[in-house]
């Protein structure tokens, strides 16, 4: 081993003085970096192409595409029910609101009625949703900054209960495939309501202790605030939707603007930022957290009796009539929509999905210009993408 | 939200020239669309969102379509002259709808809450005249959309910033979304030894007759 000295010693072979231009500024060569497929901030295989001068971001393009299986075409293949399954490979973290839209989409092209109990179960199923998908992401999100490991663990232990009482009722912790057309698969198993009580009940405290170790953080402050941010014009011209969009202060919440399934009968507040930065963005979800768990101890409490699918609905066989429709919900990520276009056979004509993972990056170069590299990465991580929905 | 006849009589006023016409959603969503000319587009999208009254601000979903050529079958009801009668017949008329390739846009609005307005850009034709006015200008939001329906289409969108293939690699030849798209059959560098995958690959090879 070499020690201090010598390494101090050693002749420098290579030429790593800054260049000079005519008034005396000193400036190095930009720099393009290739920034994953494989770069582990990317939470996926996604890429940003990268000019850098220094440490400052000049210019910055994603690329996607890595894990495309043209998702649209496999669902214009397979008949309507057939592309339920697939739809729990697009965002493979909220399976089960990625059912409610595909559903959603199908009863509103064949005018379909859902039953009271399965749109009950629907909400507490999505909310629960909600609550792992942003406990997790904040937990990458502190990963992305260096905190390694232990707000991520703390988030997965939560999240690990509430996939197992996804997996006591669908049978599958991620890939749920739950929903139908007109209702829900399976009913409750008995025991699962006193479970998921148990769990909401329990999931305040793990929000306290969580914010009590994060949002007062001086390096989390530091990090976050004033970075990235976001204008209000710039968000809703570019159709920024979910936390990211409200983090700038527009209160624009599906489940409050369009009241799908049953939401207008719960009370729950939408929380809206200020800034539109990283910050901002983070206390989003811990306060849609809060939300959630509210939302879910109504829906609990008034989980009524009954069928759990509409006794017309027809599961094999599914022909709905010509036609279109377009289907919308506030996933956990952004809205989540479903465009259908029947031409009366087994399989849809037309089938799209309108994914937020990938429309909230639209602006990802214009959040990140002028800012660091590092603080690239934290910025990526608060936009909350998953790649399966971004390259379909 | 004012009716979408009201709407189309609105823009018409406001875009001179602009040719409107209400595409029926037979569905029970009953969503029906507004067909408009890809020469008025960007003027009929820019009323659209700064309208006081509509404010579509916010461009929720762009989607392409293929729809191939078809002969469609319409029942018509016409008065004959039967053995001497005139009665109300049923009649079937065949009518040959040439192929295009669409763009549909789900607009809403963000401010006002409302929603939603559905626009359609066709093109000419699905071969040569692919080309539609891009409507990124006026909604950011369809960026990378548009982008992939020129991917996974073929439609080229004039005035887009950026046009890329997105989703396919750049070297990628065929649009892939397409009705009458067929997979290449040598996907892979040797074709595996199974019966389909052998008959398919026999075409790339010269027959035994023509070798000798």
């Amino acid at each position: 081993m070499m020690d201090r000295a010598t390494i101090a010693e050693r002749p420098q072979n290579f030429e790593i003085l800054p260049k000079r231009s005519a008034n005396g500024e000193v400036h190095g060569d930009l720099l393009e970096v290739a920034m994953g497929p494989h770069h582990p901030s990317t939470h996926g295989v996604f890429r940003m192409d990268v000019v850098l001068d220094g440490e400052r971001v000049m210019k910055l393009k994603p690329v996607f595409g890595y894990l495309h299986r043209n998702h649209e075409k496999i669902g214009e293949t397979t008949t309507y029910l057939g592309t339920m399954p697939y739809t729990d490979r697009l965002d493979y973290f909220c399976s089960l609101t990625n059912n409610w839209g595909y559903a959603l989409a199908i009863e509103k092209l064949a005018g379909l009625q859902v039953p009271e109990r399965a749109e009950y179960i629907r909400v507490i199923t999505a909310e629960l949703t909600r609550l792992q998908n942003h406990a997790s992401l904040v937990g990458f999100l502190m990963q992305d900054m260096g905190a390694l490991g232990t707000p991520l663990m703390y988030a997965f232990r939560e999240r690990e209960k509430i996939l197992d009482l996804f997996e006591a009722l669908t049978g599958a912790r991620m890939m749920c495939n739950y929903m139908r057309f007109g209702g829900c698969r399976v009913d409750l198993p008995p025991g699962w309501l006193e479970e998921t009580n148990k769990v909401v009940a329990d999931f305040p405290r793990f929000i306290d202790e969580f914010e009590a170790l994060l949002s007062g953080n001086e390096i989390l402050m530091a990090r976050t605030q004033g970075i990235g941010a976001l204008s209000q014009e710039l968000a809703i011209n570019a159709s920024i939707t979910g936390p990211m969009l409200r983090a700038t202060g527009v209160n624009y919440d599906i489940r409050k603007v369009d009241h799908y399934g049953i939401y207008d009968r719960f009370k729950f507040r939408v929380p809206l930022g200020e800034h539109g930065d990283v910050f901002d963005r983070y206390m989003m979800r811990v306060l849609e957290m809060r939300e959630s768990v509210t939302i879910l101890e109504q829906a609990l409490r008034d989980l009524p009796e009954g069928p759990i699918i509409d006794p017309k609905a027809k599961l094999r066989g599914f022909r709905p009539k010509a036609g279109e429709a377009y289907g919308r919900i506030e996933a956990p990520k952004g809205e989540l929509g479903f465009y259908v276009i029947s031409d009366g056979s087994p399989n849809p004509y037309r089938y799209k999905v309108r994914p937020p993972s990938l429309i909230n990056l639209t602006v990802l170069e214009d959040m990140c210009l002028g800012q660091t590299i590092a603080d690239a990465v934290v910025i990526l991580g608060s936009v909350d993408i998953v790649l399966g929905e971004v390259d379909r | 939200m004012e009716a979408l006849e009201q709407i189309k009589t609105r823009v018409e006023a406001a875009v001179a020239g602009a040719k409107l016409e209400i595409i029926p959603n037979d569905s029970p969503s009953g969503h029906r669309s507004l067909l408009i000319d890809a020469a008025h587009a960007m003027s009929v999208a820019t009323f659209l969102r700064d309208d006081s009254q509509l404010r579509m601000d916010y461009c929720s979903c762009v989607t392409g379509v293929d729809w191939l050529d078809a002969v469609l079958k319409e029942k018509v009801k016409v008065r004959k002259l039967v053995e001497g009668v005139e009665k109300e017949v049923e009649e079937t008329i065949e009518k040959q709808r040439p192929g295009v390739l669409e763009a549909v846009y789900h607009l809403y609005s963000m401010q006002l809450k409302q929603g939603p307005v559905i626009l359609r850009l066709r093109t000419g034709n699905r071969t040569d005249q692919v080309h539609l006015p891009s409507l990124t200008p006026v909604w950011r939001g369809c960026e990378f959309q548009e982008r992939e329906i020129y991917d996974l289409y073929g439609v080229i969108f004039d005035g887009h910033p950026d046009l890329r293939r997105i989703l396919m690699w750049d070297e990628f030849k065929d649009h892939p979304m397409r009705r009458d798209y067929v997979e290449p059959d040598d996907y892979e560098y040797e074709p595996t030894p199974h019966d389909d995958v052998l008959s398919k690959a026999k075409h790339h090879y010269p027959s035994p007759a023509a070798a000798k």
